[in-house]
């Protein structure tokens, strides 16, 4: 009897405990919730690309340089099997920036209105969508890395 | 171990960047991927990018800015070894493999999968 009341005493005492750490942890405001989101599913996904790289060195014999393309590609292709499916944007709507920033949200941005402009047919839907965002990316992207290219002939830091 | 650590934090951290200019700016997802290309490109250009994937390996390399990275890298590398006409061969060259990709998994994706009418 006597053992039963100080067992309640330590359950209530660890309920409220983990009450108080629940509290701690959970995020204040839409902000806080947002950036915890695009962190912990953004780090996994560069975790993943991690470990795709390591297995693309290990067991394919890619140099570190090839393996960390290879890992981007196999993001790719996932991104693109998921978007598929529907899955990505489950995912996607969950981790906000998370998915967006790394290649996945590239890759994302290309499928879905690919897939979605499918019925405006092969040339003027899926293949003028499939730029639709990415187009702008390549854009500026190559761009900037031509004006890099042309100011290091001359100048060579 | 420690490399997945560091690509965890690393590449969470790139995350959080991109999420807070979302909330607390009007950037549409469309600006945030080019301005991550393009800061990419400049802080590689700027000798900043490397070492940041020496440490953090995918963690810098699977954000966006890695793309402009591999850009700005290939583009400065062919360069040194084509002259001037490598600043228009080395950007696209380098991160071919991702461009490549990400056109005809695309391709196929829109050819296997019909979109689902978006439930909002």
């Amino acid at each position: 009897m006597q053992e039963k009341k100080e067992n309640n005493a330590q359950n209530k005492f660890a309920r409220e405990r983990y009450a108080a750490l629940v509290k701690r942890m959970t995020p204040k405001s839409a902000f806080g919730q947002g950036c915890f989101r695009a962190f912990w599913v953004g780090g996994l996904i560069c975790v993943l690309g991690q470990a795709l790289a390591d297995g693309a060195h290990a067991w394919l014999g890619l140099s570190s340089a090839a393996s960390l393309t290879f890992a981007s590609v196999a993001l790719i292709f996932l991104t693109a099997f998921l978007t598929g499916i529907g899955v990505f944007d489950r995912i996607a709507r969950y981790a906000g920036a998370g998915t967006l920033v790394p290649t996945t949200g590239f890759a994302n941005a290309m499928v879905a209105p690919a897939m979605e402009f499918k019925p405006e047919g092969w040339i003027m839907g899926t293949g003028v969508r499939l730029f639709s965002i990415a187009g702008p990316v390549l854009v500026y992207g190559i761009s900037a890395s031509a004006a890099v290219g042309i100011l290091y002939y001359f100048i060579r830091w | 171990m420690t490399v997945y650590l560091k690509a965890f934090f690393v590449g969470g951290l790139f995350c959080v960047v991109g999420e807070a200019l979302i909330l607390k700016t009007k950037l549409t997802p469309a600006r945030i991927l080019v301005s991550y290309v393009v800061a990419g490109v400049l802080l590689s250009a700027a000798g900043l990018y490397g070492p940041l994937v020496r440490f953090a390996g995918a963690g810098a390399t699977v954000p966006l800015t890695g793309f402009g990275h591999a850009l700005a890298q290939g583009a400065i590398a062919a360069v040194q070894e084509t002259g001037l006409l490598g600043a228009f061969t080395g950007g696209v060259s380098a991160s071919s493999g991702a461009i490549a990709a990400a056109v005809f998994f695309g391709l196929i994706t829109a050819l296997l999968f019909r979109a689902k009418p978006k439930d909002t």
